[in-house]
């Protein structure tokens, strides 16, 4: 009976290695083919092993203006993707909150109108309404811009129900309390829920930095001007430029790759708990 | 209220754009719009490349659905009967919820690419000529593309899954081990049903990811376009759109996909309200 059981635990780990190894074992191979030069990768293919060129593909790739227009830097690309995560997540947790807070606590005319017109957009992914989206920006002036970047993306309600199922469990007692002691709708707002919503606002912070940080869609149709270029989307005309070269640096683009995968992997890392909170609370 | 003005600009004008422009007809200087009624549905609906197009998605998205899915809960059930160490695998599989699409379509195209990629080499031992061809041929493209939508999304299918089972009270566990003592048909009786509500609910998630969030990647494994029969309907819609310039078109399409996603939604939540009954 004992060495069955042991034997049972055996398969449980072998199959959650391979499983491991499924999901690394790709990456890993990038990672190790980018530290060598790109003459060797072209002969043999992708590595698995390291080798001496880090520094030098890295630097390279983070220093020197490469792209269409030979403009951008990966450092630049990656700075642009950092303003769309976080101007992405701040401006989806204030605007969500902030809805949230109003059809909660307040009763007013076409409120249920109001809610049914967020819901729909719950809905409705911007891939599906790219065409006229883009239209709309370009209308209003808002191509290669961080705002026509951000503020299209955040009009979803994700965010908005995550916020009101957390609102609606907190006790009345506390706005009552807060009532008698003489605190407005803005002060009980600022004083009392946004303090308690403090975790709930850092795991919807960052699944939304990673959401937003992974943009391709929008970011290709927005940025015409490879100066708002973000890191995810770098990746592209930088292979594209590759793959027009006798010696294709495929270095760079697997370095480029790598670049573009760290920040939104520490970050999930890093906050596994308040991660994995906010995803299983924020998409049902 | 910011988000309604936010909603109102960017999204119900464009939406209440795209269901007009599919009504009308541009031609192809823009200089003037002639009302059609459901002729660009009727055109697209008689194109045999988009009902192929239509046809190629849906199967595609359920090659997702379930490969990921599967994958997904192999693991997770694998961590759940851990007695010990189940900890320490979590995070070595969440991690990948980080990747982008874009960055997965990357890797799976590096992966099979027939100058540097390995698993194209294992594809083809011999040479000469090769039966595996990405750049030429539709299902092997497919292929190439199933692989990176499923390999970036079993994280996240991971984490619903272990959440769920690790709810599954254990008394009902333990109580269903004395019943029935084989493993694998107490998984089946027992756990499967108990799960199905999450099931449920990643599967909607899975579709719609693989419908919608699989641009990235079909648009990195082939920056120059896929071969014919290899785009999904998003992709179409952005090819017909931005490329072809053939706006009702391709706002008939976006509305077609608004319906599906409706569709989805209802699914869901006629589902959903069901399970507050039991």
């Amino acid at each position: 009976m004992k060495v069955l059981w042991v034997r049972y635990q055996l398969l449980n780990h072998l199959l959650l290695i391979l499983g491991v190894a499924f999901l690394a074992l790709p990456l890993w191979m990038v990672f190790a083919s980018s530290t060598h030069d790109p003459a060797t990768i072209i002969r043999d293919g992708m590595q698995l092993g390291l080798s001496d060129q880090f520094f030098e593909t890295y630097l390279g790739v983070l220093t020197e203006k490469k792209g269409f227009t030979e403009q951008v830097t990966a450092s630049m690309m990656m700075i642009n993707s950092m303003i769309l995560g976080v101007g992405f997540a701040v401006g989806k947790i204030i605007v969500s909150m902030t809805a949230a807070y109003a059809i909660v606590y307040f009763r007013f005319p076409l409120g249920t109108l109001l809610f049914w017109i967020i819901f729909t957009t719950l809905l409705l992914p911007l891939e599906v309404r790219i065409i006229p989206s883009y239209k709309v920006v370009a209308d209003l002036g808002m191509l290669n811009s961080y705002s026509g970047l951000i503020i299209p993306l955040i009009a979803s309600a994700t965010g908005t129900f995550y916020f009101r199922q957390f609102f609606r469990s907190v006790p009345d007692e506390l706005l009552e309390a807060a009532k008698l002691d003489g605190a407005g709708a803005w002060k009980f707002f600022i004083d009392i829920l946004l303090p308690l919503s403090r975790t709930m606002m850092a795991a919807l912070f960052i699944i939304m930095f990673v959401v937003g940080w992974n943009q391709y869609l929008w970011p290709l149709l927005m940025t015409t001007d490879e100066s708002y270029s973000t890191i995810v989307l770098g990746i592209k005309s930088v292979m594209q430029t590759i793959d027009g070269n006798r010696l294709p640096e495929y270095n760079r683009g697997f370095a480029l790759a790598i670049l573009a995968l760290i920040p939104p992997v520490l970050i999930v890392i890093l906050f596994q708990r308040w991660f994995i909170k906010g995803l299983l609370e924020s998409d049902k | 209220m910011p988000q309604i003005a936010i909603i109102a600009v960017f999204f119900l004008w464009p939406s209440f754009e795209a269901i007009q422009l599919s009504f009308y007809l541009e031609d192809p200087w823009g200089l003037s719009n002639e009302f059609v009624w459901f002729e660009n549905y009727q055109t697209i609906f008689e194109d045999p490349e988009y009902v192929g197009t239509l046809i190629a998605t849906l199967i595609f998205s359920l090659s997702v659905t379930f490969l990921s899915l599967g994958l997904a809960m192999l693991l997770a059930v694998q961590v759940d009967g851990l007695l010990r160490g189940g900890g320490t695998y979590r995070p070595l599989i969440t991690w990948a919820y980080a990747i982008a699409p874009a960055v997965a379509g990357l890797v799976a195209r590096f992966l099979f690419s027939p100058q540097i990629g390995p698993i194209y080499d294992l594809l083809n031992p011999d040479g000469e000529p090769p039966w595996f061809e990405p750049a030429l041929d539709s299902i092997d493209a497919w292929v190439v593309i199933t692989s990176g939508a499923v390999w970036r999304q079993v994280s996240v299918n991971f984490i619903f899954l272990l959440a769920g089972l690790q709810s599954i009270p254990r008394s009902v566990l333990e109580a269903s081990r004395i019943d029935n003592p084989s493993g694998f048909s107490r998984f089946w009786s027992v756990t499967f049903p108990l799960l199905a509500p999450t099931l449920f609910f990643l599967m909607v998630i899975n579709f719609s990811y693989a419908f919608f969030e699989t641009f990235a990647i079909i648009d990195t494994v082939f920056p120059f376009g896929p071969p014919a029969g290899a785009a999904s309907l998003v992709y179409k819609v952005y090819v017909d759109g931005f490329k072809g310039a053939d706006l009702g078109g391709s706002s008939a399409q976006s509305v077609v996909l608004m319906l599906f996603v409706l569709a989805l939604t209802v699914v869901q939540f006629r589902y959903l309200e069901k399970k507050i009954h039991y």
